[in-house]
């Protein structure tokens, strides 16, 4: 399983027999796999098959449904995220997310980035804020775009300037980890593309994992790529092996087209 | 006898709609297939427009001739007496027109007794002339529509027409209402202010309209309703202190805090709150909050009045709750998940979620929950009337008696005074509080409107 | 196989022990937030229950009312039913002398026990006939004596045996044990309360006396002397008020046999024996001076027993021979508590042991009649005009912004409204079941609109262009398939703005509906009140008898109210559709 030359990285997330149920219902199914630093994973699968369900497990953002209910071990640097001493809120600092629709909140550019430092403390004067809020929209590619008002809604940017909003938010509040539920699919294709390059390059620093509808996507940034399928994690193996050499019936349904 | 009138035009319909279905079913000689129109629409066509004719000359014939009868009365006051102020005049025919009814009349004399007499034949006048004219009407309409009944007839297509009309003067009831109080709001409060100044009136700080007034006009000098436009304001104030935490608390809490199980319980008991009548609220306010605040204020060394500003406000306050938390729920539910989300997601707490996010989010939605409580506060009639004072002092001390504009109106129209005298001040202070109200009510309802948009 | 490998975890700045310490802090500010929420929600929750019990605690003394027995004679045709009460009283009470205590019997006797006499005659079921033991309603006053509103009465058994001694128009009481200590001790209290007073007022004097006297420098003629006469006219005031409180204290203090004078403003004190009841005036700790007010059987030492009324005579309507006349007839089981149906049975009255709620009910359901057949199907056919019919434009958004905004019209305004147009312009008859419902109409119109609109909207589109497809006439559409879906909203909307209307007082006080009216209204333009300014009526009144039965009002109120919820929140369950 191996095969990938470059040597070994971390493992950020280790999981193991990971099920969700949501009411009666199981959304995913005992599942397993350890999620590397410094690189772009991607989650693929039709549509329902948990793969987003799952993504959200990685920062307890399931916790804020009442119905929905997770078990098994899930390991963030070793320590179990579900253990009841951690506290959810300081995990979901430490693995940011972004959403599939941009939610700038209803204030202006700098307030949305600097929203995370403020709350977290990680600012310990103006100065600094400022040059928080200055590199988190740079390493988003927005800085030169909305230098010049700074002071003006979130809400009143394009899209994709949005979505990349969001990125430098999440950026900003200094976390280890970014969670990516489908940041593309509410984007045009350019928008798409700028973005893409974004998450490509945040892959050399964070361990972002990303959950995509679009096997070119997964194609284009991921260095590793999981296939889901009702609830399942069906195979995870190197982007390349996975879209070129799959190995169970399913995965090969699903890149050669046949169904999702 | 006009209530018979209107009986009979009710039964005219009913057998105009019979008479026609069963017209329209003979002249389609058995094949009703034949017929544009099922016989029911042709019973129902007749009936509509008999109906229509029939009621609408009662009604319009009852606005013109109380019209024409006021009129008529005010010119049957004998010229012997000289000249009288509109009070004096207004006095002589209602006075007239009780004795004409066998009521109590405030006074009875040779004039008075004139009226009446006058009202008595003009009133039998004029409901033979109603009868007939409505019987007349109705019947005219039968007769033009049973002879219009044909196979070709399009009775079905002038029905809906009719009910089509109907259905939009009903939505009109909306406007005419507006109007109608606009229209008595401000008939009597121009009358009122072409006798006193709107200066004296707006800034005045001495209100006591009907003392003195039996010399047939008011002092200026007395009708200030700075002291009412200052209660009102303290009373508001503290039923806001009241309401505005307590009802924004509980929103709150239960939007983003409480279990599907503790909201259970907890929304049925804010709507029974809202569901309690203002009466009973009057009856808590007067004989249990202000009992207990003045009995406290005494253990402590503090003189509250028994009908203090305090009682009333707070049990307003306690009435305006559950309209503010209600409102005010619904907009921070409102606010979309997906900001709840983004918040959460970057590792924000509850707390701050609410405060830094939703709160400002949802800031226009509680702005207007506030200005309609307020709106409702300034409006509100009943704990006032029965726990706040009628004396119009002048003070910003929550532990002495104020009263309000409302409390006022109470007084003038339900008191010993003529109708006419007290009716200059009291319309006028009611317009004055419809002005105020629909402000508060306007923007109000901007904002919320902007603000669905906003999220849609 | 996947590698074990683990590198050490970066220190992250959300895991030093600077972040700990913030994390702790955020935790409270929630924990606060949630707190306030709690404390929010229980003080909405407090004044609810205080509302309530406040309003039941009282309602459930009018479930009975009092009625005394006594002997009455009635020939075949009476009909001055008063005079007849009146005699059975006199009789009943012989011994009853001057007219204060004349007075005070026939003051037993509600108004009402004529009028059930008469009710009687005209139903035919009166007994005629001499020296027949009937049932008579008692005062409202009497009434509430005996559910302990003016004060609680205590029978003692005392511990030494009683002497009897006729002295006059008085009786000397002696007892072998220090009986009437109690009484004796209570007397002390209320002098010494009394001195206090006095002394109080000395002080004042004193207070007066400093302030003129350092006025006196600056006074010179006649101002000076005026001054100094009113300085002495202080201080021989001064002298005066202690001397009264020092000898007040000295008889508190006295240890001799001396009675003490037991007043008006001190609790009262009986002693029954001999088939009669005394009232004690004077009292020392083993004897009394005592005032016969049921006379007794003779002085013979025997059974005795001492009564204390807490509440001092002059702060209750009920005096004190009344009391002994209610506690002699009360051991002699001649007054009953029954079952008060009155209350629902008669209207409005003066007396308010006999007024009732029947004529406010009646006038309640001919108002809401008027209200109901006018709201709803107007309420219902402008709401059909502007989701089906109505083209968008600047016409039907004012529509839309009129209604929204009556909605928020102050029903005060309403009531105006109908005072100058349904009484002064249309005519409609003043303090009319006619005249409220319009008014009442109006102002539920906006409700019923809103939420007929947002039923009818919920019908899905499919429903129209199906029926519209079958060549249904839009105005066919909308009766035959529209309609009937969104009747359920329909229902529950109207029913909850009727039970607003029913609640409503403001707007009615405006048209003549708060005049007292004792007939039950038998169409829409009688002269008619409502419940709840029926409600406000007794609020207002002075007896304080009232206060129960405007309880006991705004208890019916909220059930009428609690079952129209209930019937709008079963149709919403029952019929409620997801679309």
């Amino acid at each position: 399983m191996t095969e990938s030359s470059s040597p070994l990285p971390h493992a950020k997330f280790r999981c193991r027999g990971v099920n969700v149920h949501y009411g009666m219902a199981q959304a995913i199914k005992d599942n397993d796999i350890d999620i590397y630093d410094k690189s772009v994973t991607s989650f693929i699968g039709p549509s329902g098959c948990g793969k987003s369900t799952f993504l959200r497990c990685l920062n307890r953002m399931n916790d804020t449904i009442d119905i929905c209910r997770v078990t098994g071990d899930i390991r963030l640097d070793g320590v179990d995220i579900y253990d009841t001493e951690i506290d959810p809120v300081q995990l979901r600092a430490r693995v940011g997310m972004v959403f599939q629709k941009p939610n700038p909140f209803p204030k202006s550019i700098f307030d949305n980035v600097a929203y995370g430092p403020r709350i977290h403390g990680l600012a310990s004067n103006r100065a600094d804020l400022d040059a928080l809020v200055e590199s988190s929209l740079r390493s988003a590619g927005l800085w030169d775009e909305v230098k010049d008002r700074l002071s003006s809604a979130g809400t009143g940017l394009s899209g994709g300037q949005q979505q990349r909003l969001c990125i430098a938010r999440a950026i900003a509040t200094q976390p280890e980890v970014l969670l990516m539920d489908e940041p593309c699919s509410a984007l045009d294709p350019i928008a798409t593309e700028i973005v893409e390059e974004l998450i490509t390059n945040l892959g050399e620093t964070y361990c972002v994992v990303i959950v995509t509808h679009s096997m070119q996507q997964a194609n284009r940034i991921s260095e590793r790529t999981a296939f889901f399928h009702l609830g399942e994690l069906v195979e995870y193996e190197t982007t390349h092996d996975i879209f070129n050499t799959p190995k169970d019936e399913r995965t090969i349904g699903y890149v050669s087209g046949r169904f999702g | 006898m006009l209530s018979w009138v209107a009986l009979i035009v009710t039964l005219m319909t009913a057998g105009a709609f019979v008479a026609s279905r069963h017209r329209a079913r003979s002249v389609a000689h058995g094949d009703l297939a034949a017929l544009h129109s099922r016989p029911v629409y042709h019973g129902a066509y007749t009936a509509l427009r008999v109906a229509i004719a029939g009621f609408g000359v009662l009604i319009v014939g009852l606005i013109l001739s109380n019209i024409g009868l006021r009129a008529a009365l005010f010119a049957a006051i004998p010229d012997s007496l000289g000249t009288l102020s509109q009070i004096e005049r207004d006095l002589i025919v209602s006075d007239g027109v009780a004795i004409a009814a066998g009521e109590v009349a405030s006074r009875t004399d040779a004039a008075r007794e004139a009226v009446g007499a006058r009202y008595n034949t003009l009133m039998m006048a004029r409901n033979i002339g109603l009868a007939v004219l409505t019987l007349g009407a109705a019947a005219f309409v039968y007769l033009r529509s049973i002879t219009q009944i044909s196979v070709p007839f399009r009775a079905r297509n002038r029905t809906e027409k009719i009910v089509q009309g109907l259905l939009m003067v009903s939505a009109g009831i909306a406007i005419l209402t507006t109007i109608g109080i606009v229209a008595s709001l401000l008939g009597q409060t121009l009358v009122f202010f072409s006798e006193i100044p709107i200066t004296k009136f707006l800034f005045g700080t001495l209100w006591s309209p009907l003392s003195g007034v039996h010399s047939g006009s008011m002092d200026p000098d007395k009708v200030g309703a700075i002291p009412l436009f200052a209660g009102t304001l303290l009373i508001t104030f503290i039923a806001m202190l009241v309401a505005v935490p307590v009802g924004l608390f509980a929103a709150i809490f239960l939007s983003d805090f409480a279990s599907n199980r503790a909201r259970g319980i907890i929304k049925p008991m804010l709507e029974i709150l809202a569901g309690i009548p203002t009466v009973v609220y009057g009856f808590f306010a007067a004989i249990t909050v202000a009992p207990f605040l003045r009995d406290t204020g005494a253990a402590v060394g503090l003189t509250i009045s028994s009908e203090s500003a305090l009682a009333a406000g707070v049990v307003m306050g306690i009435m305006i709750i559950p309209f503010i938390s209600s409102l005010s729920d619904d907009v921070i539910n409102a606010v979309p998940q997906s900001l709840r989300d983004g918040s959460y997601g970057l590792g924000a707490t509850k707390a701050e979620t609410i405060r830094k996010v939703i709160l400002p989010a949802a800031l226009p939605g509680i702005v207007s929950a506030v200005l309609l409580g307020v709106s409702r506060a300034i409006g509100e009639t009943m704990i006032v009337v029965m726990a706040a004072g009628q004396g119009a002092n002048l003070t910003a001390n929550p532990f002495e008696a104020v009263t309000t504009v409302t409390v006022q109106i109470v007084a003038l129209i339900t008191g010993d005074t003529e109708a006419a005298t007290a009716a200059g001040p009291a319309f006028t202070l009611g317009f004055t509080l419809f002005c105020v109200t629909l402000i508060f009510n306007v923007i109000a309802l901007r904002l919320v409107r902007k603000y669905q948009e906003s999220y849609d | 196989m996947m590698s074990e490998t683990t590198m050490p975890p970066a220190v992250s700045v959300h895991t030093g022990e600077a972040a700990k310490k913030r994390m702790k802090k955020r935790h409270n500010a929630e924990k606060r937030l949630r707190a306030y929420g709690i404390i929010a929600i229980s003080l909405a929750a407090l004044a609810l229950v205080a509302l309530l019990y406040n309003v039941f605690a009282r309602a459930v003394s009018v479930r009975t009312e009092h009625y005394i027995t006594v002997a009455a004679d009635i020939s075949k045709d009476e009909n001055d039913f008063l005079k007849v009460v009146k005699t059975a009283a006199r009789e009943a009470f012989p011994f009853a002398s001057g007219r204060t205590q004349k007075r005070e019997v026939y003051g037993l006797f509600s108004d009402g026990a004529a009028d059930d006499m008469r009710d009687a005659a005209e139903a035919g079921t009166l007994e005629a006939g001499s020296g027949i033991q009937r049932r008579f309603l008692l005062s409202d006053s009497v009434d509430l004596y005996l559910r302990g509103v003016f004060g609680t009465l205590e029978e003692r058994e005392p511990e030494g045996a009683l002497t009897l001694s006729e002295d006059g128009k008085t009786v000397l009481l002696q007892s072998t044990a220090a009986d009437f200590n109690d009484a004796l001790g209570l007397v002390k209290a209320g002098l010494a309360q009394q001195s206090e007073r006095l002394r109080r007022e000395a002080e004042r004097q004193s207070a007066g006396i400093e302030t003129l006297t350092a006025r006196l420098p600056s006074l010179e003629g006649p101002e000076l002397d005026d001054t100094k006469a009113q300085i002495e006219g202080f201080k021989a005031k001064r002298a005066q008020l202690s001397g009264q409180a020092d000898a007040l204290d000295a008889t508190i203090m006295a240890q001799g046999g001396e009675r003490l004078k037991l007043t008006n403003r001190m609790p009262s004190f009986f002693v029954r024996s001999n088939d009669g009841i005394l009232k004690l005036t004077e009292v020392s700790s083993t004897t009394a001076l005592g005032k016969p007010l049921i006379p007794l059987s003779g002085t013979a030492a025997g059974a005795w027993s001492l009564l204390s009324l807490d509440r001092p005579e002059i702060g209750r309507p009920v005096k004190d021979f009344q009391v002994a006349l209610v506690e002699d007839l009360r051991a002699k089981d001649r007054i009953e508590e029954v079952t008060n149906w009155r209350f629902f049975t008669s209207s409005d009255s003066t007396q308010p042991e006999i007024a009732g709620i029947y004529g406010a009910l009646i006038g309640s359901m001919w108002t809401m009649l008027v209200t109901f057949s006018l709201a709803f199907p107007i309420g219902v056919m402008a709401a059909i005009y502007l989701e089906e019919f109505a083209p968008r434009n600047r016409w039907t958004d004012f529509i839309e912004v009129n209604i929204n905004n009556l909605a928020a019209v102050p029903s005060i305004v309403f009531g105006l409204l109908g005072l100058a147009v349904f009484l002064h312009f249309f005519g409609v008859p003043r303090s009319s079941p006619l005249a409220g419902g319009l008014v009442l109409a109006l102002m539920t119109l906006p409700t019923i609109i809103i939420a007929s609109r947002a039923s009818i909207r919920a019908v899905p589109p499919s429903i129209r262009s199906a029926a519209l497809g079958l060549g249904a006439s839009k105005v066919q559409t909308t009766f035959h398939h529209v309609l009937p879906l969104a009747m359920p909203g329909i229902l529950t909307g109207t029913i909850i703005g009727m039970a607003q209307a029913l609640g409503e007082t403001a707007p009615l006080l405006m048209i003549g509906m708060v005049a007292f009216i004792t007939a039950v209204p038998e169409g829409i333009t009688d002269s008619a009140t409502v419940l709840p300014v029926q409600v406000f009526n007794w609020a207002n009144a002075s007896e304080r008898a009232f206060d129960m039965r405007t309880a006991a009002a705004i208890a019916v109120l909220l059930g009428f109210l609690v079952v129209m919820n209930m019937i709008a929140i079963i149709l919403r369950k029952r019929f409620e559709r997801r679309w």
